[in-house]
């Protein structure tokens, strides 16, 4: 399964590497990992995907996590009310004929050109990842040149489920 | 800060002090005794301050000897271990050690060398990128950046090696941070946000497991190591004692409850007694207190107390549910929730029938071996040794068919006396631990206990025996082969002994005695203790090289993939 978890670490050199050295050492593949800097400078935020194969092994990467001396704080956040956002860029080739209808595609997306030569368009869109992949389906007729894609990053909504609802864990 | 060494060092005109001259400060403060460690070109300016400084500090013949030597001596004293190498091949020599001390929770904390900043990252002369390569193996590590980051990065890391689960941290000192000059000052109170752990249980888990006592009919306690690093055993011995509850230990956990209480059945796991594996097999409640539930103490999980509730007290939460999954989950130190448990505890327990058939299985069933006149077998070698030492020395092993033997036959009653390569499975560990110990602990005979292969891994440490006349005495199991590996290959391998018969061998008396250490051959039971006997009353160094029967198995035995209840070899 899926699991979006998020890591609040002191912002030093090495902090990624003991992040995704542990998940190497125990077997986690990451799909996709985001990380920036938090309102604190002096801390970053990384919002990971992992595909695990069941809650013990969920279970287990948190805590290996948290056991970690420079990251201050671990959540999985994929039983959580979330908004999740990812960032793609897409370049697409153009033609004089296609161009205007590549243009009024994309306006449902709320996608915006930031680019634009002879032969290709390049379009930028925001939004979780079944919107990017919606609107990636749509232009690959028109010949995809190259997508760059920031991967999710992700935050808990302000009002959340009673904890009783959500998946409890042995211990957290 | 304690009496300052390094003030006098000062310079009239300057405050300014040595960035090694910070690093002795640092270990004064910490109250560290001794260095274990090998001398280079990145750690000459740390050598120096070491020199100025007298500290003691132990050359061993290679950096694996000194960690190894750090790792016996943490046990025995319970403070963390100080290792000193120089960079690139002094660092990665280490690696072995810091493994086997992350795996085995043993407090260490490692310094190395390193090439000068403005170099790191050019493949400098003996550069490697030891925080790299170690990032995985140690609890913590740093690169010194700035020669005043010293003095806080040495509290932090003494303090991050010896609370909580413990283990190995390693501090990366570039040469030029150990010759710039930085302030003399006391390091702040150490402030780790991300490093919080949590010593006291949880009052409600301890209740739950009150009440789930007080309806057990067949407890059992698995204690491990855990145990002697929260110097629980007192609380530990209440607790069982209150309510009769049978006691099993892990390898590295012996010790940690006596061996001759009636409630303890002894190792359980692969070379576990039968009573101490059944038990764990058949019971209703499982208390692991300080053990982590590994492939060798389990055996297949398919198995392993299918029928118990399963309570689990470990510092470290990410043990708890890892391989077993539990029901009463407590995290805490054994310490703080064994006396938690025992200020709580209700109605006595019913496990007086449980301890009864438990007690038939030990007495009817007890470890066996099959003995003659002809060999000298290694059970009783084992024996032996408890006999003259009288139970009361310290015994260090390395990996196989010895360290099993040493654990199922010198029963331990008395806790820290123990010191063998558990999780990591270690050769050549045994030998350096033992010089380790006799420096923590000079008061208590040293036992070093090692097999012919892995004596030969690290016997260049001799060379420490004969420079500090200390007296460690090694007891080489020589049965002419690697034989863990020799005794798989004839159960699982059809008797192919595919390089695990070790027929050349050095003269050991003799290799002894090039290092100026007196050493003897025993092949009989009379031999040996005579020997052990001269050996002991000598205070000296001394080498005895044991002729073993070479054929010999460790039993019982558990093949992989069986469970607790499928021994074989119990009635020997």
């Amino acid at each position: 399964m899926r699991r979006i978890i998020s890591a609040t670490v002191l912002n030093e050199s090495g902090v990624l590497n003991r992040l995704t050295g542990l998940l190497t050492k125990r077997q986690f593949n990451i799909e996709n990992i985001t990380v920036g800097h938090t309102e604190d400078p002096a801390v970053s935020k990384v919002t990971l995907t992992v595909w695990v194969e069941d809650d013990r092994k969920a279970e287990q990467l948190v805590k290996q996590l948290h056991k970690q001396i420079n990251i201050l704080k671990v959540r999985d956040l994929t039983n959580m009310a979330l908004v999740s956002r990812e960032l793609a860029l897409i370049k697409v080739l153009t033609t004089p004929d296609t161009r205007s209808e590549i243009k009024m595609l994309i306006e449902p997306f709320r996608a915006t050109v930031l680019d634009v030569s002879l032969e290709n368009v390049t379009l930028e869109v925001t939004g979780d990842s079944e919107k990017v992949d919606a609107l990636i389906e749509l232009l690959r007729p028109y010949g995809i040149k190259e997508i760059s894609r920031t991967g999710i990053t992700a935050i808990p909504r302000g009002t959340q489920k009673k904890i009783l609802e959500l998946h409890p864990y042995s211990i957290m | 800060m304690k009496a300052s060494w390094v003030a006098e060092q000062k310079t009239v005109e300057s405050s300014l002090v040595s960035g090694a001259e910070l690093f002795i400060q640092g270990l004064l403060n910490e109250n560290v005794d001794v260095v274990f460690g090998y001398p280079g070109g990145a750690v000459l300016p740390i050598y120096d301050a070491l020199y100025k400084a007298e500290m003691k500090h132990v050359l061993t013949r290679h950096e694996q000897g000194a960690i190894h030597a750090a790792q016996g001596y943490a046990r025995v004293t319970g403070k963390p271990g100080v290792v000193l190498a120089t960079s690139g091949p002094g660092a990665t020599n280490l690696v072995t050690g810091i493994a086997d001390a992350m795996i085995d929770s043993i407090p260490l904390v490692i310094f190395t060398g390193q090439v000068a900043t403005k170099v790191i990252g050019t493949d400098a002369f003996q550069e490697a990128d030891i925080v790299g390569i170690t990032m995985p193996i140690t609890k913590h590590n740093y690169q010194v950046q700035k020669a005043e980051d010293l003095p806080r990065i040495m509290k932090e890391a003494f303090h991050i090696a010896n609370t909580g689960r413990k283990g190995p941290v390693l501090i990366d000192i570039p040469k030029d941070i150990a010759v710039n000059h930085a302030p003399l000052k006391e390091a702040a109170d150490i402030h780790l946000p991300g490093y919080q752990p949590t010593l006291k249980p949880n009052i409600l888990q301890v209740k739950r497991l009150n009440e789930a006592l007080q309806m057990a009919k067949k407890p059992v306690l698995l204690t491990g190591a855990g145990v002697l690093a929260a110097k629980a055993e007192e609380e530990l011995l209440a607790f069982a004692e209150y309510y009769q509850i049978p006691v099993a230990q892990t390898l590295l956990g012996l010790g940690g409850f006596p061996a001759d209480h009636p409630l303890c059945y002894g190792m359980a796991g692969m070379h576990g007694t039968y009573a101490a594996n059944m038990a764990l097999y058949d019971c209703d409640l499982l208390i692991g207190v300080g053990a982590r539930f590994d492939d060798r103490l389990t055996g297949n999980l398919e198995h392993f107390a299918k029928k118990a509730v399963v309570a689990h007290i470990d510092i470290d939460p990410a043990e708890i549910g890892k391989n077993v999954p539990t029901e009463i989950p407590i995290v805490g130190c054994a310490k703080e929730t064994l006396k938690a448990l025992n200020q709580t505890c209700g109605e006595k327990g019913k496990s007086s029938e449980w301890v009864i058939q438990l007690s038939k299985y030990r007495s009817e069933l007890p470890l066996t071996y099959k003995s003659n006149d002809k060999e000298l077998k290694p059970q009783k070698l084992m024996e032996i040794l408890h006999e003259v030492t009288k139970g009361a020395a310290v015994v260090s092993t390395d990996v196989g068919q010895h360290q099993m033997w040493a654990a199922q036959y010198y029963t331990f009653s008395t806790s820290n006396r123990w010191i063998t390569s558990g999780g990591l499975g270690t050769m050549g560990f045994g030998f350096p631990a033992a010089i380790g110990a006799k420096v923590g602990r000079p008061d208590l005979s040293v036992i070093a206990v090692v097999g012919d292969g892995g004596f030969q891994m690290t016997l260049q440490e001799l060379g420490v025996l004969q420079d500090w006349e200390l007296p460690v005495i090694v007891v080489i199991v020589n049965n002419k082969s690697l034989g863990m590996v020799r005794q798989w290959q004839e159960i699982f391998y059809e008797k192919r002994y595919s390089h695990s018969l070790l027929d050349i061998q050095p003269d050991f008396v003799k290799l002894a005695a090039a290092y100026g250490i007196e050493g003897k051959r025993a092949e009989n039971e009379a031999e040996v203790r005579e020997a052990l006997a001269a050996a002991l009353a000598s205070k000296k160094p001394f080498v005895l090289d044991c002729a073993v029967s070479a054929d010999e198995n460790v039993y019982p035995m558990i093949a992989p993939g069986k469970g607790l209840h499928e021994m074989i070899g119990v009635r020997g």
